[in-house]
């Protein structure tokens, strides 16, 4: 009688989490997502991260969204916009898809943007927040889930400027995300600029660059090196002995959950800052991240949770169109509205329907279970909204 | 820059050519020898970097994970060469780059599909993760050191091999004159098999001396491909010796210029080297062909 108690209670839990987490509608008819992003290639782990956190999202809305069964298609851009393009003028055309979302690259989604809102069909960035579409290009059907590229960054100029820190050694790779990276710690930090050295992407070996800054001895460095550089790079300056010697600073697209793994003990101690920690607590995120963790048997990322984010994202503007998308005004008034309980807790969209969020310091220790996992010690920004918002004449 | 930043430098861009050397060597003599143009050089250094570092998870040894990865990687190696890239040695360079890019292509998904699309992980033993003082005040990490321990080591056993034994001698003959050593009755299908496992040893060897330092994922061997290309390219194809003195001059030259020059500037100087030697010496620094 008891354990039939509890199991009732169990299920009763569990449902009410459902409901919580996701809608539930009338039936109505079937909706078709398109999911483009870099999915081959050595650019394809963040593809796939975004795409299992997207899935996982679908899961908890019982494959549905909105109420609305789903048929979800997934296409390769292969790092490269003009296959982006392609890929994305299929599924419009031939596929006929209701919603496209994804995109990694900022590159690939200023490919996109345009011809995908032009033909009247949402776009949901997962990842990709690049400042022209956050400014004067901003689009009425375009709703970015993440970040505007430069807000992390900002995260990490504002709080080594409150910290005192009085001159930064920076690096990135030279690119166009790399000196936005750099434009955006810039934007808050106000300190001297000790160096800012651009190396070349994806170059593997870092053996030059970190003798050159062991022999400037800057109080803190600050760099922005994604994926595999940031694998590279963040070992690399361990082995050369100069974490114990300098702070390294940077941000979660360099030190997260897919490649702390990779990194192993040289990755433990670094601050860095992100709009999503596994450690935030609410019931949203807890479930989560235990149901990501026990599918796929590793931690999720931030990007993961964007992936997650963007499902509920959809799901709540379907669930107040009854799952209709024919109506473009009314899903996109139910779009800007952000009705769903984000992972990362607060969330709501600005003006230019980039996302005003709150911004984490985040420490990289090992849990319970040996596991590298970032764990939040403070707040960097309280509703932080991007510095192109001005510039968007798109009016609500 | 002063003296102590030079040297420390220097020791950088040895440790780098000398990596390079690793690949290049491998790839000249398949290319000198055999005539075959083996794109797929860099797939094998990802391959030797993948087994060793799930090797030393599974033993838990850096060592046995070394002294396995090896052998593994050159029976990949022998097999590939016994069974695809055998049917290459009468057709042109075109086909040769056509099937050889395929296999990069095919092994960076393989490699998905096995491990997954996150980096890997290797570690290094306590003892190989600290530094020493090379000169007073001056650290150097130890590991770097045993990169170019055993760069050294594998060059002088190169020479010994080419220079001192009768393979050594086949593999000379070979890199002159091709038909000649065919004519003369020598057992070519086998001499190319070993030739081409000896290649797939010295890259399946860079690629995991190059595990602790780097990110082991999926297309990790091409940007090194291209540089090894530029290294054989100025060294002279075929030339082991070239392969070395150019390695060692890509590696000073490009740590030199990544210190001293402008990022975009930087990134061109060893194509700018590569154009210069191309320029007053087509054949390479150091030809084999007779």
């Amino acid at each position: 009688m008891h354990q039939r108690m509890v199991s009732l209670a169990a299920k009763g839990l569990s449902v009410s989490l459902f409901l919580l987490v996701c809608g539930v509608a009338s039936a109505a008819e079937k909706v078709k997502v398109g999911y483009i992003a870099t999915m081959s290639g050595p650019g394809a782990s963040l593809g796939t991260d975004i795409l299992d956190g997207f899935k996982m999202g679908l899961k908890h809305c019982g494959d549905k969204l909105g109420g609305a069964p789903v048929e979800l298609i997934v296409g390769d851009d292969q790092f490269k916009p003009e296959v982006g393009v392609q890929v994305a003028t299929r599924m419009i055309e031939k596929d006929k898809v209701d919603i496209i979302t994804g995109i990694v690259f900022s590159n690939v989604m200023m490919a996109i943007a345009r011809p995908v809102t032009d033909a009247g069909i949402f776009l949901v960035s997962a990842n990709a927040g690049p400042s022209p579409l956050a400014g004067e290009g901003c689009l009425p059907n375009l709703f970015t889930v993440s970040w505007q590229n430069d807000q992390t960054h900002e995260a990490m100029g504002k709080y080594l400027q409150d910290k005192g820190i009085k001159g930064v050694y920076l690096m990135a790779p030279n690119y166009q995300a790399g000196k936005d990276g750099l434009e955006g710690f810039k934007r808050y930090f106000k300190g001297e600029i000790r160096a800012e050295v651009y190396t070349e992407p994806n170059q593997p070996d870092y053996a030059a660059e970190l003798a050159q800054l062991r022999s400037a001895n800057p109080e803190a460095v600050f760099v922005f090196y994604p994926g595999g550089m940031g694998v590279n790079f963040i070992k690399q300056y361990a082995q050369a002995g100069l974490k114990d010697k300098i702070p390294l600073y940077t941000t979660a697209f360099t030190v997260n959950e897919a490649v702390l793994p990779a990194m192993g003990d040289a990755a433990l101690g670094i601050v860095n800052t992100s709009f999503w920690s596994p450690d935030i607590d609410n019931p949203a995120n807890s479930k989560f991240v235990a149901d990501f963790l026990s599918t796929h048997k590793r931690l999720p990322s931030p990007f993961a949770a964007q992936g997650y984010d963007a499902a509920m994202l959809i799901d709540s503007a379907l669930l107040a169109t009854g799952g209709q998308t024919g109506d473009k005004d009314r899903l996109r008034a139910a779009f800007r509205k952000a009705d769903f309980q984000s992972v990362r807790g607060s969330f709501k969209f600005n003006r230019n329907q980039f996302p005003i969020q709150d911004f984490y310091i985040r420490e990289v220790i090992k849990d319970q279970d040996h596991q590298l996992i970032g764990r939040i010690t403070g707040v960097a920004f309280k509703d932080h909204s991007d510095a192109y918002c001005e510039k968007c004449p798109m009016k609500w | 820059m002063d003296l102590v930043l030079l040297f420390v430098q220097g020791l950088n861009g040895l440790q780098f050519g000398v990596m390079l050397f690793l690949m290049a060597a491998g790839m000249t003599l398949v290319f000198g020898v055999m005539d075959l143009l083996n794109l797929a050089h860099g797939s094998l250094y990802m391959l030797g970097a993948y087994l060793a570092a799930t090797l030393q998870v599974h033993t838990g040894s850096f060592p046995i994970a070394l002294a396995l990865a090896v052998p593994a990687t050159v029976l990949i190696g022998m097999a590939l060469e016994a069974t695809l890239l055998c049917r290459l040695y009468d057709r042109d360079h075109l086909d040769h780059a056509t099937m050889t890019f395929a296999l990069i292509l095919f092994f960076n998904e393989l490699v998905r599909i096995i491990w997954g699309p996150q980096a890997r992980f290797m570690g290094l033993p306590d003892q190989l993760s600290g530094h020493v003082e090379i000169l007073p005040g001056v650290t150097y990490p130890v590991y770097r050191l045993l990169i170019i321990g055993v760069g050294l080591l594998v060059a002088g056993f190169l020479y010994w091999l080419i220079m001192r034994t009768r393979l050594g001698m086949l593999i000379r003959a070979g890199a002159s004159n091709r038909e000649m050593v065919n004519a003369l009755g020598v057992n070519i299908k086998l001499l190319y098999t070993l030739l081409f496992g000896l290649g797939a040893a010295l890259a399946g060897l860079a690629g995991m001396m190059a595990g602790p330092i780097l990110s082991i994922e999926a297309g990790m061997g091409e940007p090194i491909l291209i540089l090894t290309l530029v290294v054989i390219v100025i060294g002279g194809i075929g030339s082991v010796r070239g392969a070395f003195l150019a390695s060692l001059l890509v590696g000073v030259a490009d740590t030199f210029g990544r210190v001293l020059l402008p990022p975009a500037l930087a990134s061109m100087v060893i194509y700018i080297l590569m154009a210069a030697v191309l320029f007053w010496r087509p054949q390479g620094l150091f030809p084999s062909h007779g």
